[in-house]
């Protein structure tokens, strides 16, 4: 008979520090599949993966290509096998062009000269015809993630893989970029690769997945043909009970003002534009206010004014009746703004540094983790950190004193959540609180959003998802090109009409 | 067990030092075979020997002080490095800012007629603020602090060469000598002198420089102020978001970093166990060797006490080396070979992990294989 498996992983194990990240795993990818891999956060998706692609050695198990026993001791072998990788945290070099970042490695040349021509030709082929639009010059760190994210698939395809692993390839990009990602994951499966796909996201498993492997905590749970298996059944084989997948909650009682911003605008990295233009809002105490938008709408550099990480270049921020537009961020902190931020290597976290640590990163100065000598009391880092790790459920192998680099992605973002609500502030940033996690994780964030906005806390939500937006918020505020263009009440709009505000076709004036 | 052994951390760092030593001396051993095969067993063993060429207990006590005395300055560099790298920066410009310390110590206590007390506490002063402009060039104008580094260790050089020719002798290139010129200014041995010999080079500046160990070691790993300090160095995109006056720390840190290093100049010079000469066209090499030891101490603090008494060690040993038979450059050639082997550290450490993964693998695939093969011969008797 002829094997009819791609990639075959047997009984795999691999052990980090303090856990058993991989427990006697074993998977099989059919080809031309699209086969899903689902899990909580930490359950060990990416570690598979990472044995796949050569990047950890597992201590037992086999993998065989094609029926035949193969050795993967480093990505390079992998990549011989044709087997390719988009990781959960992008490997782009971020000062090299689009192209050099796809030719890396594999620079086609005539007696060690580059042929960059004929490179490019084949990226723009490459791009053309499975519909990847890109800008084959533009600098890495100039484009946005959705951008970067066709980059990293275009140099799997340069490479002439067969064998394609996806880490959570939905979980930075806009719906739109993500409906687009799923055709061209389905051409590529039917163009005879074989697929492997990470994805917390149950509706994106069951739309392009043929079928899905569950992991929890380490072990191998069950497959299962993903048409025969509701969202419901997934979800509840996946964190071992039943999850609630819509928020519940209250209606709002909207208070005094908390924040006021009046005509912020904020200049641009990219281009000589503003990014934002004259954007004014007001959050009450006690709402959750939310700024919908396709990604790349000035969203990012509106919370980057109102925390104070760029100037503004007109405007005026209050918080808390307190004219906060020029004080600098540890001002802005010590207000009572929290921010949980986009970019959780760039900003969030100190990957260097141990759990604890990340835990009091903005608070280490207080007397309660500094004595009045300037030494730190460790001991009540420790014990800080632990009841944060208890209360949100964070997940690594060895609790707070692991270092932050080591942990699962969405545990990663999970300790993060947990210091920004927990430092108990008067207006909560969220941009992107969940993204990454899993759907239990979802869940308990969304309920600890809705518990400070029902403290009388304001909340200021930025979200890419529009399930999230419709779910968890109380006023939508949809920005366009840097500006607010219209006000949505989530109970009476619908997903279209907030599409179409997002896409710009329709707009209002808006008096914030 | 032993796996365990070797894969902890202290064990490697401790390794891959003594590991570098080793290559260093017998790559030393190599050159000077080329050079000389009948002496070279000979001379390198003087270099490794260093006070120990004497064979008087004495003679040998005295010695071992006179190594010490050059230690302290080089565990001071070392920190300073150390200090700053901690930051996530690369301060090469500690060699301008001992050069500043020596400048100003000197000429406190030459011209001004100061004691030692306000000699090194100006000294430190002026490493700081010298330290500053490379970290102001960072924070503001977006300058590498290598770069800037590197400039300013000229104007520090020749800056120090012309104002230290207002306190030597007219014919000589040396600058006067404290003990005759500016006894207030030595540093005080408080009865270390008991212990060597008699050699009343040996001054509190050891015992000072080892504190500053223990002090940076403890600012580091226990204290708020370092907790954002190498927060800031690990990812300063963070240290912003969390409110950290990252331009600020950047500064404090290269004024920290300067002020140690010159304090390293004035624990040399105060003892008037050396002379500036006043036609010197190269910066002091203590800065750059600092640099060595604090990689060979796996920038660990007090590992840069123990790096830095070892480079030292040998720098003085190639002054014993049999001149007859190498020319008179051979000691700082076969020092600095073993000085620039010390860098490797971190290669060293590396390639170790590297090999016992390798190792590792390969028993597991023997395992397996043997697993297969009893498989097959069970297979075949079952048939
Ligand atoms: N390099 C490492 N060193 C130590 N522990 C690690 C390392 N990589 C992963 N782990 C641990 O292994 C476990 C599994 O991590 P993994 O990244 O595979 O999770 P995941 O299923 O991808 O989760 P997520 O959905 O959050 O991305 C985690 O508990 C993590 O802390
Ligand atoms: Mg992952």
């Amino acid at each position: 008979m002829e094997n009819q498996y791609a990639i075959e992983m047997l009984h795999i194990t691999k052990k980090f520090p303090g856990i058993i990240a991989n427990d006697d795993i074993t998977i099989q990818l059919k080809k031309g599949e699209i086969h899903a891999l689902l899990g909580e956060n930490g359950a060990g998706k990416s570690t598979l993966m990472s044995v796949l692609f050569g990047l950890y050695q597992a201590e037992e198990g086999i993998i065989k290509k094609d029926g035949k026993e193969v050795q993967i001791k480093n990505p390079n072998d992998a990549n011989a096998l044709g087997i390719g990788m988009v990781h959960q945290h992008f490997k782009l070099v971020e000062c090299f062009t689009v192209l050099d970042n796809i030719i890396m490695g594999v620079e086609p040349n005539k007696f060690g000269f580059l042929q960059k021509k004929e490179a490019r030709a084949k990226v723009l082929e490459l791009s053309e015809k499975y519909g990847l639009h890109i800008d084959p010059d533009a600098y890495i760190e100039d484009i946005t993630v959705g951008m970067q994210q066709r980059t990293e698939i275009l140099k799997m395809l340069y490479r002439e893989n067969e064998v394609l692993i996806f880490d959570e390839p939905t979980a930075v990009l806009t719906p739109q970029e993500i409906e687009e990602l799923m055709q061209i994951m389905k051409n590529l499966a039917a163009e005879g690769k074989s697929i492997l796909f990470i994805s917390h996201k149950l509706n994106e498993i069951k739309a392009v997945a043929d079928r899905c492997s569950v992991l929890r905590k380490g072990k191998y749970i069950g497959t299962v043909d993903t048409k025969d298996a509701t969202i419901e059944e997934l979800s509840a084989m996946m964190v071992g009970h039943n999850v609630n997948l819509h928020v519940q909650k209250e209606e709002s009682v909207p208070r005094e003002v908390v924040l006021d911003i009046e005509n912020m605008t904020v200049a641009s990295k990219m281009h000589k534009n503003n990014a934002v233009k004259g954007v004014s809002l007001k959050v009450h105490r006690g709402e959750v206010v939310c700024i919908a938008g396709i990604d790349g709408n000035g969203q990012t550099e509106f919370v980057y004014g109102l925390t104070g990480l760029e100037p503004l270049v007109d405007g005026k921020i209050t918080l808390c009746g307190e004219d906060i537009t020029k004080a600098p961020i540890r001002k802005r902190l010590l207000s009572g703004m929290s921010h949980i931020p986009e970019d959780r290597h760039k900003h969030g976290l100190v990957l260097d540094y141990p759990l604890d640590y990340n835990c009091v990163l903005q608070r280490y100065f207080e007397p309660e983790f500094t004595d009045k000598f300037g030494f730190l009391r460790k001991k009540n880092i420790r014990d800080y950190a632990d009841k944060l790790i208890e209360q949100y459920d964070v997940r690594s192998g060895q609790g707070a004193i692991t270092i932050a680099r080591s942990m699962s992605g969405g545990n990663q973002q999970k300790a993060i959540v947990a210091r920004e609500i927990d430092k108990n502030p008067e207006l909560l940033i969220a941009v992107q609180p969940t993204r990454g996690l899993d759907v239990g994780a979802i869940e308990y964030i969304h309920k600890q959003i809705i518990a400070q906005r029902d403290a009388g806390k304001g909340v200021l939500l930025v979200s890419l998802e529009l399930e999230e937006v419709m779910d968890v918020s109380d006023r939508i505020l949809v920005m366009y090109e840097g500006e607010i263009v219209g006000e949505l009440n989530p109970k009476t709009t619908t997903e279209d009409e907030l599409g179409l505000y997002m896409a710009g076709a329709k707009r209002d004036e808006v008096k914030a | 067990m032993i796996k365990k052994i070797l894969k902890n951390e202290a064990f490697q760092s401790l390794f891959a030092s003594l590991l570098c030593i080793i290559l260093g001396v017998a790559i030393g051993y190599v050159v000077l075979l080329f050079i000389n095969p009948t002496g070279a067993g000979e001379a390198i063993m003087e270099v490794l020997k260093n006070f120990m060429h004497y064979s008087k207990a004495n003679l040998q006590l005295k010695n071992f002080g006179g190594t010490l005395v050059k230690t302290a300055p080089l565990i001071m560099c070392s920190l300073s490095i150390l200090f700053a790298f901690k930051v996530g920066l690369f301060n090469i410009g500690a060699a301008g800012q001992y050069c500043v310390g020596i400048c100003v110590s000197l000429y406190c206590a030459l011209a001004l007629g100061m004691g030692w007390v306000p000699c090194m506490l100006l000294a430190a002063v002026a490493g700081a603020l010298y330290g500053a402009i490379v970290g102001l060039l960072k924070s503001y104008c977006n300058v590498n602090e290598v770069i800037s580094g590197i400039m300013l260790n000229w104007i520090a050089l020749y800056s120090t060469n012309m104002i230290l020719t207002n306190v030597k002798e007219g014919t000589s290139p040396y600058t006067f000598h404290l003990s005759t010129d500016g006894p207030q200014a030595i540093l005080p041995t408080m009865g270390l002198e008991n212990l060597f010999a008699g050699n009343e080079k040996v001054t509190i500046a050891l015992p000072l420089s080892i504190l500053t160990a223990v002090l940076v070691l403890v600012v580091l790993e226990k204290t708020k102020f370092g907790f954002e300090l190498k927060a800031t160095g690990f990812n300063k995109n963070a240290a912003k978001y969390c409110g950290m006056a990252e331009k600020r720390n950047i500064i404090v840190t290269l004024m920290i970093s300067g002020a140690i290093a010159s304090l390293g100049a004035s624990f040399l010079y105060l003892t008037d166990f050396e002379q500036w000469s006043c036609t010197s066209s190269a910066v002091p090499a203590m800065g750059f060797n600092g640099i060595a030891a604090a990689f060979l101490g796996g920038l660990n603090p007090i590992g840069t006490i123990f790096s830095s008494y070892f480079i030292q060690h040998i720098t003085n040993g190639g002054a014993f080396v049999d001149k007859t038979m190498y020319c008179s450059q051979i000691s700082d050639l076969i020092s600095a070979i073993i000085i620039y082997l010390c860098g490797f550290v971190f290669f060293i450490k590396y390639m170790m992990n590297y090999v016992i993964d390798k190792n590792e693998e390969r028993q597991a695939l023997k395992a397996k294989a043997e697993a297969e093969a009893e498989a097959k011969t069970q297979e075949g008797g079952d048939k």
